[in-house]
């Protein structure tokens, strides 16, 4: 198969499936815990299992020890949530990294989200060793050198092939700024199919990048997921705005989550990623959200219900056939 | 010089390993003096200066070879350490300067680790430096696929 065969409708990724048919796609974002309970995290697939066509898994969050994503993503699989593995450069050289994305085509992963991964040097291992053998641009080339040319970094053959929807990541709210969008049409020309860019909280910046994407073409080329996610207080958004590099978050935002009182600062939360939302569908060239609700999974299905996203096309059929054979079960056992 | 004519060079120090690491162990010092002080080098051995703004990508913490991450703070500073300037604020500047604005947005291939420490100058003379990875011809530009007005 060649690049120019691809076809998102044909792939076995439920996600590609959706964006293909042109639905608003919603993803979700789960962290993976530390430590071996996996209860946590179940209770979180299930609260959003509903409500996103997937859900990415993190590898190693903020340079941290988690479980790892690849046996969490084919835990969502078991549970019929089709997941995200999310893969960076931080930690693997590319002999590990080829020898994880068979690993989780074989357990059923159909989707890959490619990551250059942050630095270690500000995570709770602060000495170890940064591998970056490649950057993100390479791992999204390498995940296509075996998906679509079914050989691996060295040019030998693979066979079979893993079938992996390739994602990447766009940062609009980094400088330098007239540079991004074209490092977004590298990601695509390295084979990138979907892209999930950062938090949106400058949807004016996000307008302009977004302008500039639609001139270079690159809204046809490539799926773009906007990336949202609530405040769940206004201390947290303060520090978002204040220690999280790369991200922008307008004085406005700050000034809104500190008047309201602390008790209703969740709810306020919950209300500004709606607008956001709103404010993003109406951009052309955007095919979805995904929400980062950062160790808040309730907050997903409030907003997705309010953002006027609820059913989701695919999970509400799967669900409904669910309850049917439960319901059959009952009966047959009754 | 041609394609052809350095081609035939290439071949000709390639088949003379005496020759191909007599002229390495020359090149590597000159290299290492000229381009260690002016430019941070650090031999990766696979010289990409010229397209990325005369700024060392080797020098950037996380070794990026095709553009900046996503960490790069609002005021351009390196998301690891705070007081540096992102390399790649400066090599994406600097690279729209030079004549050769586009080169900035070729894809560049993974290192070759096993050219690290060699002279580049050299690799560059063999061809040695022309790491393919993976099987088939691939867009060798992200220009190749956006509209390029410059």
């Amino acid at each position: 198969m060649t690049a120019s065969d691809f076809r998102a409708t044909e792939h076995p990724s439920r996600l590609a499936a959706i964006l293909a048919a042109g639905h608003f796609a919603v993803a979700a974002e789960l962290s993976p815990p530390l430590g071996v309970d996996l209860e946590k995290i179940n209770h979180n697939a299930r609260t959003i299992r509903e409500y996103a066509d997937a859900v990415n898994v993190t590898d190693n969050q903020a340079a941290s020890v988690r479980l790892a994503s690849i046996p969490v993503c084919a835990l969502l699989v078991q549970q019929g949530i089709e997941p995200v593995a999310q893969m960076t450069c931080r930690d693997r050289n590319r002999l590990a990294i080829q020898a994880d994305l068979l690993g989780a085509a074989a357990l059923g992963i159909k989707n890959l989200l490619c990551l250059s991964g942050d630095h270690g040097r500000w995570g709770d291992h602060p000495g170890a060793k940064n591998v970056f053998d490649l950057d993100s641009t390479h791992l999204v080339r390498l995940a296509r050198n075996m998906v679509e040319y079914g050989c691996l970094d060295n040019g030998k053959p693979l066979s079979p092939a893993p079938r992996l929807f390739i994602g990447a990541v766009a940062n609009p709210f980094s400088p330098p700024y007239d540079y991004r969008p074209f490092r977004l049409a590298k990601k695509v020309a390295a084979g990138a199919r979907f892209i999930q860019t950062q938090l949106i909280f400058n949807v004016d910046r996000f307008r302009t990048y977004m302008d500039r994407v639609r001139e270079l073409g690159l809204h046809e080329q490539v799926f773009i997921l906007a990336g949202v996610g609530p405040f769940k207080s206004s201390r947290q958004a303060n520090f978002m705005a204040k220690k999280v590099a790369g991200m922008d978050v307008p004085e406005v935002l700050l000034e809104r989550m500190e008047k309201t009182p602390r008790a209703a600062q969740p709810e306020e939360g919950i209300r500004i990623c709606c607008e956001i939302i709103e404010q993003v569908r109406e951009i052309p060239g955007i095919a979805g959200v995904h929400i980062m609700a950062v160790h808040w999974a309730e907050a997903v299905p409030e907003i997705i219900s309010r953002a006027g996203l609820y059913p989701r096309p695919i999970m509400a059929a799967t669900i409904a056939k669910d309850r049917q054979e439960a319901a059959l079960t009952t009966q047959q056992e009754g | 010089m041609s394609a052809a004519k350095s081609h035939r060079l290439a071949g000709f120090i390639r088949s003379r390993p005496r020759l191909e690491r007599l002229l390495d162990r020359l090149l590597r010092p000159v290299e290492r003096l000229t381009k260690g002080p002016l430019f941070g080098c650090q031999m990766c051995g696979q010289c990409v200066l010229h397209s990325t703004g005369m700024v060392c990508p080797m020098t950037c913490p996380k070794n990026l070879r095709n553009g900046p991450c996503g960490g790069v703070r609002l005021d351009g500073s390196c998301e690891v350490y705070h007081d540096m300037q992102c390399i790649w604020v400066n090599a994406y500047t600097r690279s729209q300067k030079l004549f050769w604005p586009e080169e900035i947005h070729d894809l560049r291939p993974p290192v070759d680790w096993s050219l690290e420490g060699s002279a580049s100058w050299l690799n560059l003379l063999t061809a040695r430096d022309q790491v393919q990875s993976g099987c088939e011809s691939q867009p060798a530009s992200a220009l190749d696929l956006v509209p390029y007005d410059s």
